[in-house]
């Protein structure tokens, strides 16, 4: 079967699932909107100061968001060992990461869709003329986040403590993807909105070389 | 180089398989060791040991979730033979159509309902005419009333019901099962036992470990009793596996 069929097949069901229990979107976006709201207190927020600091917090509540999101991906196939069927099936192993990818994509993408035009009242932000631009952003820093969150969910699934395992492994490796999408979401909130096509790249260099590196390596994470 | 000869989705080769000196370790423990057993095409083999024998080990390496630390899993047709020794190889030519497996969970979404479940593997099967499939499926496990119930809400018996029919919807030519009687009542047990030996009369190879209890014993053309990672008796393809079944009986 093409790898791009089973990954459809793997994705609606990933979606039906979390439709159905709505417990991972939820909390996710409770647990940012908390996030957000809070460090809002922390600061005068006038346009000035969350020109300087918004963005970044922006990115660390998604990145929160996505620790808490991307950590029950694989663990949750273990209730049954759902995962082993899954594995069993003719199919490619990239097939049922990408599925699983396409998957947490859409749900940080939903769970971004109520952040940020709160996080912009908040902060005292407009998003006015800059929304095309922060959406190409927040798409090549999403991506990567979940790639990146995804593949390291099934390396920690088999780990007793893989709640704190997860994000200890994935923030590190996520700083880099952090400091390029922040300073891209910084240009765009400037008092002359740009799009620095420097830190574009990089995300998009990012996003290109996990995917290759999860593709070549999916047979040995989806292994015991 | 030896190939499996390429097989329909739904018309999957008659297969055997042999495991040649495999052992595997989980760090320091060793749950085989150096098993070399050879399985025919059509044979029904009951796999006999006290638990931590290696039963399930060895049922997990035969359906491929698992690799050998040591040894190799080859599989045959009847026509070639493939080696499951090199990853490559293995991961190119691994007869996943032709497997089905009864494990120790339901290997089932409890967030889905039972009609969905079996929906989603005969989609990821590439199966055709799904809905009849599906509505056939059920219909034999005695579950196309609760067809649209999640599985969640399922009982233990209709779980393993739901489980068996899952492992066997693709019409799978080898047929692996780890204790599948479990939690399944006198009528399951039944259903169960008429299904396996349907699958016999197919010609379907069957590898199952199970307990005294089971009913479905009586079906097996072979007994082999594995004790600490290591085959203790074996009754061969052309021998007798009473004698062996009974011993168990008695010990049960």
């Amino acid at each position: 079967m093409l790898t791009a069929r089973a990954a459809a097949i793997i994705l609606a069901k990933e979606l039906r699932l979390e439709f159905r229990t709505r417990e991972l979107l939820t909390a996710t976006v409770i647990f940012a909107l908390v996030v957000v709201v809070l460090f809002s207190f922390a600061f005068d927020p006038t346009a000035a100061e969350s020109r300087r600091y918004g963005p970044g917090l922006l990115w660390i509540a998604f990145l929160f968001a996505g620790s808490l999101m991307l950590n029950p991906s694989f663990a949750r196939e273990q209730n049954n060992e759902t995962l082993d069927a899954l594995r069993m099936a003719p199919i490619s192993s990239f097939a049922i990461l990408l599925g699983k990818i396409l998957a947490n994509f859409i749900f940080m993408s939903l769970a971004e869709l109520v952040l940020v035009p709160v996080f912009a009242v908040l902060y005292n932000l407009s998003l006015a003329g800059i929304v095309w631009r922060l959406i190409l952003v927040l798409v090549l820093g999403t991506l990567g986040l979940t790639v990146t969150g995804t593949v390291f969910s099934a390396i920690s699934a088999h780990a007793r403590m893989r709640e704190l395992l997860l994000p200890l492994l994935l923030l590190p490796l996520l700083t880099p993807l952090l400091i390029a999408a922040v300073e891209s979401t910084a240009s765009l909130f400037a008092e002359q909105p740009t799009l620095d096509r420097t830190w574009l790249a990089f995300l998009a260099g990012f996003d290109i070389v996990f995917l290759t590196a999860s593709w070549l390596l999916c047979d040995h994470l989806l292994e015991e | 180089m030896p190939v499996l000869a390429p097989t329909a989705p739904h018309t999957p080769a008659r297969i055997g398989l042999s495991f040649h000196n495999v052992e595997k370790r989980f760090g320091s423990l060793a749950a085989l060791r150096g098993i070399s057993l050879e399985v025919r095409a059509g044979e029904f083999v009951a796999l006999l040991g006290p638990n931590g024998a290696g039963k399930t080990t060895l049922l997990r390496m035969a359906a491929l979730l698992m690799n050998p630390t040591r040894g190799s899993v080859q599989f045959t047709n009847g026509l070639a033979s493939i080696s499951a020794d090199a990853r490559k190889q293995a991961l190119m030519l691994r007869p996943k159509h032709a497997i089905g497996l009864v494990g120790h969970s339901a290997l089932l979404y409890d967030e889905l309902t039972a009609a969905e479940n079996l929906t989603l593997f005969a989609r990821l099967y590439a199966l055709d005419k799904i809905p009849e499939k599906v509505a056939t499926a059920l219909e034999d496990c005695g579950l196309a009333s609760r067809a649209g119930s999640l599985v969640r809400t399922f009982s233990r018996g209709m779980r393993q019901r739901l489980a068996i029919a899952r492992a066997l919807l693709h019409a799978p030519n080898l047929i692996l099962l780890d204790e599948p009687a479990a939690g399944l009542d006198r009528q399951g047990l039944a259903w169960f036992s008429a299904r396996l030996a349907r699958l016999k009369q197919e010609g379907c190879t069957v590898l199952m470990s199970t307990h005294a209890r089971n009913e479905s014993l009586d079906l097996a053309t072979r007994a082999v009793a594995l004790a600490g990672g290591k085959v203790e008796h074996d009754s061969g393809s052309n021998g007798d596996p009473r004698p062996l079944l009974t011993a168990l009986r008695a010990e049960a």
